[in-house]
Formats: structure tokens, C-alpha cells, sequence
């Protein structure tokens, strides 16, 4: 029986190929983002390893907060010297590396990725204690000057002897460029900025002017080992530090940003299943396609004596051929889209440096189980039915599988989507986080559902879609259309495969449209300044440019406004949560007198002017949550300090304005001063807007990185954010539509082979060659938009769930855009139209003799 | 009818039809020249191989020859491209084939008038109607393929040959699939509509009895016509057939 599957395996071969291609593009997909994932954690591992020292000590601080300078902990001098001395201690250094000192390139742009970290540092020329290994320059010794990494002089178009501006929470530093360095071998930390100064400088501006250090290195002395060395500094200097051995140290370091891009590695890896899952369908087709041409074939084999278990088998053993086949060639394929991950993040300023690429055995054995299986389990269908063919079948002309009644179908695929369709009714009414699995629960079934209905649904809606055809087309209209509905399950299996990807591509349409229009709302609704001045990245700026804007002409009111992370204290709030980490929020700080003239907060209990340098307020949904009542009182750790709030007044959520605040005095009077993130200004009655926005960029030149946007482009920039990360996903997601084209293209090509005859017929009795080809082009078209209407459809349902679910954390308006669906429905019919090209030159370049003459 | 009694409905003029080169030629037509009377109903007749199949898609159009001339009443194929030989396919000649005739998701009547529709055109009603009664299918109209027997598909697919009015009627083995009730309904019916319509029609057969419908039959072998007999009965056929067995078959 083998051998009759391989025998047929090669003769079928072309055959296979568009839906083999499906396999190789989806393992590929799989395989190269394992290889970047693990390729980027050696990077790190490497990195950090080369980089770090034999010991590494910390401050020990309760909460280490987000990194911004200005909140970060310290350890003295006195705690150098204390390392400095102990026994086996070769040499030790203090570094001071802190967030928040952005490099302005040359063109008065601010260098750095949006949301990478932008680190400043002091300096050291030996190299034991340091990651630092300059290639040009020399290293900053004195006041004035600084040294910068590579991928920052490149990019901003610095040269050493350039004088170069800095913007720092402190405010703006101008400093000579003296010298360029990489971060051990790769050009700079993992898309972060790296600014070094003297140590002096770098404590005046990261440190508040603190003489103290964010880190202590030691190097052990020959022969001590680390961790000796390690237990041996921490009991001279106490619990006051963390001390971790370099190995530790390195460890944790390179974890810390790759379970940062980890999340990444998630994203890549449910888009690479969703095409898997697509390309799935392809194989469904094709097997359905080449048992049924083999029925005569496969029933003579019966008729010699294979049992029923004997030919599912010999189909199945073919299908596992093809999936190996394909998962091999998608590990090859997998080497490529390592290189494209490399070329994309490499965009996002990530130098992976010259790492040879980890191939590790688990990821290709993952590739080709994946590929093998589902090959294997998308046949295991079509090679069931073959099992029921008669072998009296062989004696008969008309040798057919007998079509099973869709009943079976429309009562699975009925009861999944009632099942689907009533949890996500339930997720939608009981919200929160069991809601949101409900939802989560309901979207699956009813992609099931309507999968398993949608034979059922092929021939009605096919021929409604198509009744316009023959009007416009004549005959060769109407024949497309019995075409297309004349398999059903082939053609709902066709139509599938583009539906899930439609389905999600209008799920995050709507979704993102969503978003805009609820963020636009609240702009709106909440927003009562003309203007907010901020940085891109939503980080903290200079006190200063506030400062200047309040000494300008027309201006009104200027708010302060800045947010930070924080720990509550378990008991602080209900339910409590126990052993586990206390939960990390967010907190703002506000100026109790003015915010209330530039953000419209509705007070559900209480007022603004309840909120003095001891209070705190906070959102209802967030107080309900967490069950706070006024009066109770709140601990909040922060980087750098801490403090207990009483609660004294509940706000209606104000969009993107929500949880808990405090003032602006309360966070400094905790010890922690970072600078403003949000400035709200508000003109006087009266004044000239432009003259006034003019008045405030001015004042910005000597702040790069700081903007003013009025409320429109607020409103604009919310949009193009969401807007750039809708096209990703959507981009992420082409490569299932990809697969699911080549599936149209797979049936076409099939049918059209399986149809030669008729082909030749029609053409004999005079259809001309264009008539043949619009006959398949009409046929593949009805099946685009049958499957673009299903995923349409589930889209808004799917993103209309979300919305709803989502509807209490600020998402409050649904937003259908009509057009961009018009526009997919007729992408959708283009593409249909495309994917027709090559089987329909094929059909109507069908040799007519032979065709009719073909047994 | 356009043509006039003295030009033939097809004509062919010394035509060859070679496959293969050297060692490996087969000359599948031999220097053929033959017409066919416009009105008459003709059988070709061959042993396999004799290159009957060849002569008939050569004069059809369907397939163009090596060497030598073809026409369809005063049109040369040979000169024709593929467009031209769509339209003289649609619009002069009928075709009937010996199996998987019909399109499948069509009614019969929609099988009847699958040509017409291509082109465009709308059926002359009082023809289409005494076509469906010589074929005697007014009661399956509305039948899908699958739910007609061998015979009546037969039918409809001369009767779809028909439909156009063509100048000539091409039908390759008609009766290959059928019982020889079914066959002698449909055998019946060509030469009834040449009778009396005047509807040329010309017939690729192996079997004597479905040759003995014709008026005239035209015996090939090996690439060249051997003989041409006039009026011909099943036992008249049969023996001329076996004097070829005699001389044994080449491929």
C-alpha cells in the first residue's frame, strides 16, 4: 500500500504544490521567528556576559519603578570604598546609568526609538568595569564633554569634536562630542540611546547632584571565585545592597529585555498558527479534489482486496509524506524570514550585531511536527470519505464518492454558533476578566461554527451573490455561478480560508477605529486647555519649559500634570492580594488648583478641592474595583520613596484620564522629582491661538523633544499611533490572506482540471476563449466575496464584542468604517479576480481535441 | 439553407495529418480528398487507427492538419485562427460527442440552447420546438444530466446540434455508450433530420449496424480512403469490414 501512495504522490505532484506551498510558508513563518527569538537571547546573554563584572551590587530599593532619572536609588561612596576593601576585591568601580538623558542629532531631532529606554551614564576608561569599549575619541573627563554609542552617532550624523545638545529632566546640557563607543560588541543596547559623561556630570544631572552610584563593580582577585566574592562583600557592606554575582548579574539583565521583546515572539507566533491553521484548509481542498479524481482508481484498489482501513491509511501515509516534505523545505524557509525579522527590528534600531544565528534542534522539530500534523489532520477528512468507496465503484463510469447530506454539517456548525453566539452575549453582559474569556470562548465558536455551517450557506449564497452575473455576462455569468455552487464544501472550504483572515482584519479595523473614536471623544469631552505640551514618548521634561510658558503673554492657566509607577500595599486595598507581589499601578500627580480648569473631571464624591498634599482620588470604576471607600487610606512605594494617601474624592473615568492622583507636591514631598509629562495650557479670553502656539514653540527650540499640539493634533497623532499599529498587525496577518489566495488559486486550478472535459465540450460547441476565461474568473470571484461577506460579518460581531467588553476601560464608542469594509469587500473581489489569472489562461488555453477525447 | 445542391457542405483536399518524426511517424491521415454532399447523412467507418477520428476533428476544425486543404461550404479552416474557428464552431456546425456531453448544472432545455446562449442570441422558437419534439424530450425539459438515461442525453445533445441550424453536423461514436435500443432512437433521429430537414451530417463509427443509417459510407484505413458505398444495409457493411480484418490491422 505504500508504494501505491508514493506512486500516486509523484504523480500528483504538481498537484500539491500550491497547497505544500501553504505548509512551507507557515512552518517557515514558525521556524524564523524561533531562530530570531533564541538568536536574540544569545545576543543578550553574550552581550551581558562579556560585559559584566565578577560581582555586581545594587541599591536594595522596595520598588524599582520605571528607570526614569530622578527616581532612582543610590549607594553612597562610603559603600565603594566598603567593596573597594574587602579581601579579594581586585578592583571596584561605581557606575551611574539612568533613563532620561535623550542625544539630539543633528538635524534637532531627538534620537531613539519611541518607547526604548534612552540612558545616560557615567564613564570609565577601564575596561574591566565597564561595558563601554571606545572605537573613537577618548572618553569624557571633564565637565562639558560626553561620549555617545555608535548607533547614535550614526544615526543623529554626529562626529567626534561636534558640540552636541542633550535633553535631560534636569533641562538642556550642551556638550563637546569627544568620543563614540559600543556596548561590548553591538553597536548600542538593544535600540537604546547611551549617553556617558564624567562621573561628576552624570551624577549632577541623572542623580539630583547625589554623589552616589545606581551600581558597584568589583572585579575578584585571581583565584576568588564569584560567588566567595559575592557572599564575602555582602556581609561587609549588610542588608542595604543587593549583591549578585557578574554570572547572575547577566542573566538577569539579558532576561529583563528579552522577556521584553518575548512578547513580540508571542505576536509572531499566533499570526504564524492562524496561517497554519489557513493553510489547512488548502491541504482539505486538495485531497478532497485528488480522492475524488482517484475514486475509480482507489475502488479498483478496494475491489483487489485493500481493506477500507488500508486505503485511509495508504491517503494518509501520503499526507504525511507531503507534510514532512513541506516542513522541511518551511525550516529552510524559516533561515530567510530570520534574516526579514533581523532587516524589520533592525528598523527599529535593534543592532543584533554579528551573532551566528541559533539553530537549535527543538525549533525545527517544533516546524516539522507542527507542518506533519497539520497536513495529517486536515486529510484525515477526505481520506475518512475515501475509506466508504465501494469497490463496485471501479465498474462504473459515473464512479463518484457519495455525497453526504449536509444536515450532519448544518447541525454541528448550527449548535457551535448558538453556543458561540450566547457566550459572547454572556461575556459581553458580565464583563471583566471571566467576561472577557467568555468572549474569548464565544469568538472561537463561532469561527467553528460558521467554518463547519458554511457549506450549507455556499450554493444560496453564492447564487444570490452571483444572480447579477448572467445579466451582465450571459451564459458563461450564470455557469460561473453553478460552478461555484456546485461543490459547496469545496467552495466553503475555499472561502474559509479567506474568512479568518478577513474576519480579523475587519475585527481590528473596527477595533482600532474604535479606539480613535473613543480617544478622540474623550480629547473632546475631558480636555478644556487649547494646548498640551508633551514629549512623543510620554516621557518627563524639564520643570523649566512650564516655567517659561507661564511668563507668556495670553496664556491663562498652566497645569503640571506627570504619572509614575508605583506598588500598593496589599493591605491597602480589597480584596487584598495576599503573598503575591503587591500590585504595580500607575499613579498622576496633579495641581489640585488649576487641573480642574483644563480637565473636565466629574466628582462622584467629594471635589477637587478636597485634594490636598496628604489625599488622593481616583476613578469610580478603579475605587469600585478595588473596593475603596472615601476615607480609607492608600500606601503607595515608589522609586525612590514612598507615602500614605487618604482617599477624598471619586471621578466619573474621564477616557484616557483615569486612576489614582495625587498631587504634583506629594510625589516631590515623597522624594521622588521627575519632571512634567503632560503641560495643559489654556489662553486667555480672547487671545491669538496661533500667535500664542507660536510663542510656546518658541520657547520649546531649546527643549528638542518637547511639542505643543493643540486638541486636533492630539487628536491626529492618537490616530496615526493606532493607525501604525493596525497596519503591522494587518501586515502580520497578510500572510494568512496569502495562503488563503493561493488556496483560491489551488481550487480553481483543481477544478479546472477536473472540468477539462466539459471545458472542451463548451469550448467545441463555440464559447470562445475570453468566455472561458471569464467563466472561471466569475466562478473565483463569487468565492472571494462569499468568503469576504462571512468574515466581514464575524468582524463585526468579533470587534463589536470587544468593544463592549472593553467599554469601561475607555473604549465607549463602536466605530464601524463603512468605507475601509466597502474597500475590503472590493479588495476581496480584485483579488478574487487575480488569483483566477492563471487558471483561467489555463482553461481557456485547454487544447479542445484533447480535452473531449481525454478518458 | 445558404448553400446552394453543387457546393459540398465540407470538402477536403489531399489531406495529410502526420504525428511524430522519423522512426516514430504515423501517418494518421494519408492524402485524404473526399466532400460531403450538403443533405446527405455519411458514416466514416475504419477499423482503430484507420485515422477515421483524425479525418472527422480535421474537417471540424477542431484539429489542423499536416498538409492539404479543408472547408466547411466555401470557407478554408486552414487559414482560420482560433477566434474565427470558435465563431464557425458556434455558428455552423453542430457537434455530437460520444460521451460527457452535456454541462451538468444545466437543464436539458439549457443543454439545448447552451450554443445560442453563448452566442447571444435567442432561439427561433418554432424551430426549437420541432427539434424537442423529434427528439421527443418535451417532458424532460426541466431535467438536470444526472436524472436523464444515456439515450436521452444522447438526444439532447443532438438536439443541441441542431438548434443552430448548422451547415453540418459532426458526431464522433454517438452511440458508443448506448444500448442498441437507445442507439437506434438517436441513429433514427440524425437520419430523419437529414431526411427531412436537409440537415448534413456526418458520423465517425465502428459499428456496421449504426453505419447502415446512412446514406453513404466512406471506409478508411491505414490514413487513406479504401472504398465508398452508396446506400449502404448492416450485412453489406460487415462484409466489406472483415476483407480489412483480413489484411490485418496496423496502429
Amino acid at each position: 500500500m505504500f508504494r501505491a501512495a508514493w506512486r500516486s504522490l509523484v504523480q500528483h505532484k504538481l498537484r500539491l504544490v500550491l497547497s505544500s506551498l501553504a505548509i512551507v510558508l507557515s512552518v517557515g513563518f514558525v521556524v524564523g521567528t524561533f531562530i530570531f527569538t533564541d538568536t536574540l537571547n544569545k545576543t543578550f546573554t553574550d552581550l551581558f556576559g562579556q560585559t559584566t563584572t565578577d560581582v555586581v551590587i545594587t541599591p536594595k530599593s522596595d520598588f524599582e519603578g520605571s528607570g526614569f532619572a530622578g527616581e532612582v536609588a543610590t549607594l553612597s561612596p562610603e559603600v565603594l570604598d566598603q567593596v573597594a576593601a574587602v579581601d579579594g576585591v581586585a578592583k571596584a568601580g561605581g557606575a551611574v546609568f539612568a533613563d532620561g538623558v535623550s542625544i539630539v542629532g543633528s538635524d534637532d531631532v531627538p534620537l531613539g526609538q519611541q518607547g526604548a529606554p534612552q540612558f545616560g551614564s557615567n564613564w570609565s576608561d577601564d575596561e574591566d568595569l565597564t561595558p563601554y569599549r571606545l572605537i573613537e575619541g577618548e572618553g569624557p573627563s571633564a565637565d562639558g564633554q560626553v561620549a555617545i554609542d555608535s548607533v547614535s552617532a550614526e544615526d543623529g550624523n554626529l562626529a567626534v569634536g561636534d558640540t552636541i545638545r542633550l535633553v535631560a529632566p534636569t533641562g538642556e546640557v550642551e556638550a563637546e562630542l569627544v568620543g563614540i563607543f559600543r556596548f561590548g560588541t553591538s553597536g548600542n543596547l538593544a535600540g537604546a540611546t547611551i549617553a556617558a559623561f564624567d562621573t561628576a556630570t552624570s551624577q549632577e544631572i541623572l542623580l539630583d547632584g547625589q554623589e552616589g552610584f545606581t551600581e558597584i563593580d568589583a572585579v575578584a582577585a585571581e583565584g576568588v571565585a564569584q560567588q566567595q566574592l559575592a557572599d564575602d562583600i555582602s556581609a561587609v557592606i549588610g542588608p542595604e545592597a543587593t549583591v549578585v554575582t557578574g554570572e547572575q548579574a547577566a542573566d538577569d539583565a539579558a532576561s529583563d529585555i528579552t522577556d521584553a521583546l518575548s512578547f513580540f515572539n508571542i505576536i509572531l507566533l499566533v499570526f504564524a498558527f492562524i496561517a497554519l491553521f489557513v493553510g489547512s484548509f488548502l491541504i482539505l481542498n486538495t485531497f478532497s479534489m485528488l480522492i475524488s479524481q482517484r475514486t475509480r482508481e482507489l475502488a479498483l484498489l478496494r475491489a483487489v482486496g485493500a481493506t477500507s482501513g488500508q486505503v485511509t491509511r495508504s491517503l494518509l501515509g501520503e499526507s504525511l509524506a507531503v507534510g514532512a516534505v513541506s516542513s522541511v523545505l518551511g525550516c529552510v524557509m524559516g533561515i530567510g524570514v530570520v534574516y526579514v525579522l533581523r532587516w524589520f527590528f533592525g528598523n527599529f534600531g535593534l543592532d543584533l550585531g554579528s551573532t551566528p544565528l541559533q539553530l537549535e534542534p527543538r525549533t525545527f522539530a517544533i516546524g516539522i511536527l507542527l507542518g506533519v500534523f497539520f497536513t495529517a489532520a486536515a486529510a484525515w477528512f477526505p481520506a475518512r470519505r475515501a475509506s466508504k468507496i465501494p469497490p463496485i465503484a471501479a465498474l462504473r463510469d459515473d464512479a463518484t464518492i457519495p455525497a453526504k447530506a449536509l444536515t450532519v454539517r448544518a447541525i454541528a456548525g448550527a449548535v457551535q454558533m448558538l453556543i458561540g453566539a450566547g457566550a459572547l452575549i454572556a461575556g459581553v453582559a458580565s464583563g471583566g476578566s471571566s467576561g472577557a474569556s467568555l468572549v474569548g470562548l464565544g469568538v472561537l465558536l463561532l469561527l467553528t461554527g460558521t467554518i463547519t455551517f458554511s457549506p450549507v450557506l455556499a450554493s444560496p449564497v453564492a447564487r444570490g451573490l452571483g444572480w447579477p452575473l448572467p445579466r451582465f455576462f450571459g451564459t458563461v455569468g450564470r455557469l460561473a455561478v453553478d460552478n461555484a455552487s456546485r461543490q459547496p464544501r469545496r467552495s466553503a472550504a475555499t472561502a474559509s480560508a479567506l474568512m479568518i483572515g478577513l474576519a480579523l482584519v475587519t475585527a481590528l479595523t473596527i477595533f482600532a477605529s474604535s479606539i480613535t473614536a473613543s480617544l478622540n471623544a474623550a480629547i473632546d469631552r475631558v480636555i478644556g486647555a487649547e494646548y498640551i505640551v508633551a514629549t512623543d514618548t510620554q516621557r518627563p521634561y524639564p520643570r523649566s519649559v512650564a516655567n517659561e510658558i507661564e511668563g507668556l503673554d495670553d496664556v491663562a492657566v498652566v497645569s503640571r500634570t506627570t504619572f509614575t509607577q508605583a506598588q500598593i500595599a496589599a493591605d491597602s486595598i480589597d480584596p487584598p492580594t495576599g503573598d503575591q507581589e503587591p500590585p504595580t499601578t500607575f499613579v498622576g500627580t496633579v495641581d489640585p488648583a488649576t487641573i480642574n480648569q483644563v480637565i473636565n473631571l466629574t466628582f462622584a464624591e467629594g471635589t477637587i478641592d478636597d485634594l490636598t498634599d496628604e489625599g488622593l482620588i481616583v476613578d469610580t470604576t478603579t475605587a469600585t474595583n478595588s473596593g475603596l471607600k472615601i476615607g480609607d487610606d492608600v500606601t503607595f512605594t515608589f522609586a525612590g520613596g514612598s507615602g500614605t494617601y487618604e482617599l477624598v474624592g471619586t471621578y466619573e473615568p474621564a477616557g484616557f484620564f483615569t486612576g489614582y492622583s495625587i498631587t504634583n507636591q506629594a510625589l516631590e514631598n515623597a522624594g521622588v522629582r521627575i519632571g512634567d509629562t503632560f503641560v495643559y495650557v489654556k489662553a486667555s479670553e480672547g487671545a491669538d491661538l496661533d500667535m500664542l502656539k507660536a510663542e510656546i514653540e518658541q520657547v520649546l527650540t531649546s527643549y528638542p523633544g518637547v511639542i505643543v499640539q493643540s486638541q486636533a493634533e492630539l487628536k491626529e497623532q492618537v490616530q496615526s499611533n493606532v493607525q501604525a499599529l493596525l497596519g503591522v498587525m494587518i501586515a502580520l496577518l497578510g500572510l494568512a490572506i496569502v495562503i488563503a489566495i493561493l488556496g483560491i488559486v489551488n481550487t480553481l486550478f483543481l477544478s479546472v482540471l477536473e472540468r477539462t472535459r466539459e471545458i472542451g465540450m463548451l469550448r467545441a460547441v463555440g464559447t470562445s476563449r475570453w468566455q472561458v476565461r471569464w467563466m472561471v474568473i466569475l466562478e473565483s470571484v463569487v468565492i472571494a466575496l462569499f468568503g469576504a461577506i462571512l468574515g466581514i460579518v464575524l468582524g463585526v460581531v468579533f470587534a463589536t464584542a470587544l468593544q463592549r467588553t472593553l467599554a469601561d476601560q475607555g473604549i465607549d464608542v463602536l466605530r464601524v468604517p463603512i468605507p475601509a469594509l466597502v474597500l475590503y469587500l472590493v479588495i476581496a473581489m480584485v483579488v478574487g479576480a487575480l488569483a483566477a489569472a492563471w487558471p483561467a489562461y489555463r482553461a481557456a488555453r485547454l487544447d479542445v481535441l484533447r480535452a473531449i477525447t481525454t478518458e | 439553407m445558404s448553400v446552394t445542391s453543387t457546393v459540398p457542405a465540407a470538402r477536403a483536399d489531399t489531406l495529410s495529418k502526420i504525428y511524430g518524426q522519423g522512426e516514430a511517424e504515423v501517418r494518421a491521415l494519408d492524402g485524404v480528398s473526399v466532400s460531403f454532399a450538403s443533405g446527405r447523412f455519411t458514416a466514416i467507418m475504419g477499423p482503430s487507427g484507420s485515422g477515421k477520428s483524425t479525418l472527422m476533428h480535421v474537417c471540424a476544425g477542431l484539429d489542423d492538419a499536416t498538409s492539404g486543404t479543408v472547408a466547411i461550404g466555401e470557407t478554408d479552416l486552414t487559414t482560420l485562427k482560433d477566434a474565427d474557428l470558435t465563431r464557425l464552431r458556434r455558428d455552423r456546425v453542430g457537434f455530437i460527442f460520444q460521451s460527457f456531453n452535456l454541462v451538468p448544472t444545466l437543464t436539458a432545455l439549457e443543454n439545448i440552447t447552451l450554443p445560442l446562449d453563448i452566442a447571444g442570441r435567442k432561439p427561433d422558437p418554432e424551430w426549437l420546438d420541432r427539434i424537442i419534439d423529434m427528439v421527443g424530450l418535451r417532458d424532460r425539459l426541466g431535467s438536470k444530466p444526472s436524472q436523464l438515461s444515456g439515450g436521452q442525453q444522447q438526444r439532447v445533445a443532438a438536439a443541441r446540434a441542431l438548434v443552430t441550424r448548422p451547415e453540418i453536423i459532426f458526431a464522433d461514436e454517438p452511440t458508443g455508450n448506448l444500448d442498441s435500443r437507445a442507439g437506434a432512437e438517436v441513429l433514427g433521429f440524425l437520419r430523419e433530420s437529414a431526411d427531412t430537414h436537409g440537415q448534413t451530417v456526418v458520423m465517425v463509427t465502428h459499428d456496421p449496424t449504426a453505419a447502415s443509417y446512412a446514406h453513404r459510407v466512406i471506409f478508411l484505413a491505414d490514413g487513406k480512403i479504401v472504398d465508398d458505398m452508396d446506400d449502404p444495409t448492416a450485412d453489406r457493411v460487415l462484409e466489406r469490414m472483415k476483407g480489412f480484418d483480413a489484411k490485418g490491422r496496423r496502429s
